[in-house]
């Protein structure tokens, strides 16, 4: 067996064996329903239920990449401005980090107030969620861009804007999207917030509702659809991320595909 | 002048021409004269070597012709105009190879014709065809056919400055600065790096400005040297290379060769010890 496949075997056999020791121990200790049902439960509730399971999980899906891809579209261009103007940097740096520093369930109810309940408040928190690593992590990376780099372009008379297109993106997408992986399961979690608090529907307003009749099972499956959903986005941009910037760890593959 | 006309060459503008210039670094307290009221007239086509101990201002004057540095004091021209106001195509090529890693070996060498008029138009129509055979071409020169589809990491150093010099020179720069490209590499890389060099020279005739500390390097590639002397930074001797073309590695062992490189040395050295001397 090649080391790669069974390093792969390996870790795949631990995360089952956790679930498994799970069930052992709950069976083996007799522990309610009521209080930690064991995975096969919450996967039996998950596919019994799945008819009215699946709507609140398209919902959440949904909220969720919308509100990333604004987060996104946001961040990169708030982090381009802020990594090349020392002014931006200076007024938008203390604004961010105050911001940041706000729990996000404290504005659920001000984004209410001013769109109303429902889908809006969503894409919004889980926007606002994930903007912040991607400024910062944007704006680290065109303001740690090379002298040398920049001084080539120079020479040949190129625009601030040639420069940013042609070093100062490419230079920063490592960056990027190391931040693009804390950001999409940031932008779960701002969904599920603003659905708990203020919306009926979606996986959040689902386990709250699941929950409030004891329904702990339920509770779980949606816990698993989200995390889940979670590692399936965290892949993609995995995925992405390794055809992107193959570059920065000196890939071999990138060398051949590329 | 007079000696262009005793030589008998017709006097031409000048590609650059630096007119008593100044660059002054720091304040009114700590202020450092990084060049002082330097002129300095090349021709077209030229082959012009500065050389000097370190922080003799010679990257100095580099940068002022590139047009990343403006000086305190003096007029530079470029091809008769004002520095900054002209169309001047600049080839550059530095120390490191500066390529930039996400790009493979030709795009990175087409990466000029990207950004330089009148190149730039019509990029995206003739990159795949032109334009790359263009970069090709050139990096058959200089050894490194087939090595387009690589990227910068899986070369060598002395791969990476070949790759470096292509970039430097496929926009047909008629200007090519060349700020110490041989000093990181080991000797024999080196001198083969010099002969691809006069080649790339003789072929295309761009005006050449190296900047070096290694004077056989200077002798070896130059038509005409410039001494440099450090604090304030001048130059002190202007000299033309009488060798014919093309030069081999064995000219450098020539007594002639030695002489001159002996004598610009103990120049260099002369000049260093009266400095030493002042407080």
């Amino acid at each position: 067996m090649k080391p790669d496949t069974r390093r792969r075997v390996l870790s795949a056999c631990c995360i089952l064996g956790s679930f498994v020791a799970w069930e052992a121990i709950c069976l083996a200790f007799g522990v309610s329903e009521m209080v930690l049902p064991r995975p096969t439960q919450a996967i039996y509730t998950l596919v019994s239920q799945f008819p009215a399971i699946w709507p609140h999980a398209f919902q959440t899906i949904y909220t969720t990449l919308v509100g990333l891809g604004l987060g996104i579209l946001i961040g990169v261009l708030l982090g381009m401005l802020i990594g090349s103007s020392r002014l931006a940097y200076d007024v938008a740096y203390p604004m961010l980090v105050g911001f940041s520093s706000i729990p996000k369930v404290a504005i659920v109810p001000i984004l209410v107030l001013w769109f109303g309940a429902g889908t809006v408040p969503a894409i919004l928190t889980a926007m606002v969620m994930c903007v912040f690593p991607i400024v910062v992590n944007v704006a680290t990376g065109l303001a740690s861009t090379e002298p040398e780099l920049q001084d080539v372009m120079r020479t040949l008379k190129a625009t601030k804007l040639e420069i940013l297109w042609n070093i100062g993106l490419p230079r920063t997408m490592p960056y990027f999207f190391a931040s693009l992986k804390v950001a999409a399961t940031l932008a779960f979690v701002g969904t599920v917030i603003a659905e708990t608090v203020a919306s009926n529907r979606g996986i959040g307003n689902l386990m709250m509702i699941a929950s409030s009749s004891f329904d702990v099972p339920l509770v779980f499956a949606g816990l698993f659809i989200l995390a889940s959903l979670g590692v399936t986005l965290y892949i993609v941009f995995s995925a992405i991320e390794a055809r992107v910037t193959g570059w920065a760890v000196r890939s071999d593959d990138f060398a051949s595909n590329g | 002048m007079n000696q262009a006309l005793a030589t008998g060459v017709v006097p031409r503008n000048p590609v650059i021409d630096l007119e008593r210039v100044n660059v002054t670094f720091g304040g009114e307290k700590n202020k450092t004269v990084a060049l002082a009221e330097t002129s300095l007239r090349i021709e077209k086509g030229e082959f012009v070597a500065l050389v000097g101990p370190s922080g003799c201002g010679k990257s100095t004057i580099l940068k002022l012709v590139a047009g990343t540095l403006s000086p305190s004091e003096g007029n530079i021209f470029v091809t008769g105009r004002e520095i900054g106001a002209n169309e001047v195509r600049i080839g550059m090529a530095f120390q490191n190879p500066t390529l930039l890693p996400w790009l493979n070996i030709r795009d990175n060498v087409m990466m000029p014709l990207k950004i330089v008029p009148p190149y730039k138009h019509g990029y995206t129509k003739k990159k795949n065809g032109e334009y790359r055979e263009r970069a090709e071409a050139l990096l058959a020169k200089v050894g490194l056919s087939g090595f387009g589809e690589k990227f910068p990491w899986q070369l060598s150093g002395g791969m990476q400055q070949r790759a470096s010099l292509c970039r430097a020179l496929i926009h047909d720069p008629t200007l090519l600065l060349l700020d110490e490209p041989f000093g990181a590499l080991d000797q024999f890389t080196r001198e083969e790096l010099w002969e691809i060099m006069q080649n790339l020279w003789i072929e295309k005739k761009p005006t050449v400005l190296l900047v070096t500390h290694d004077l056989k390097e200077a002798a070896y590639l130059a038509s005409r040297i410039c001494v440099m002397q450090a604090r304030p930074g001048r130059i002190i001797e202007d000299s033309t290379v009488p060798f014919s073309r093309p030069r081999t590695i064995d000219v450098s062992f020539e007594p002639d060769f030695v002489s001159l490189t002996q004598r610009l040395r103990e120049r260099i050295v002369a000049a260093r010890a009266v400095k030493e001397q002042q407080p």
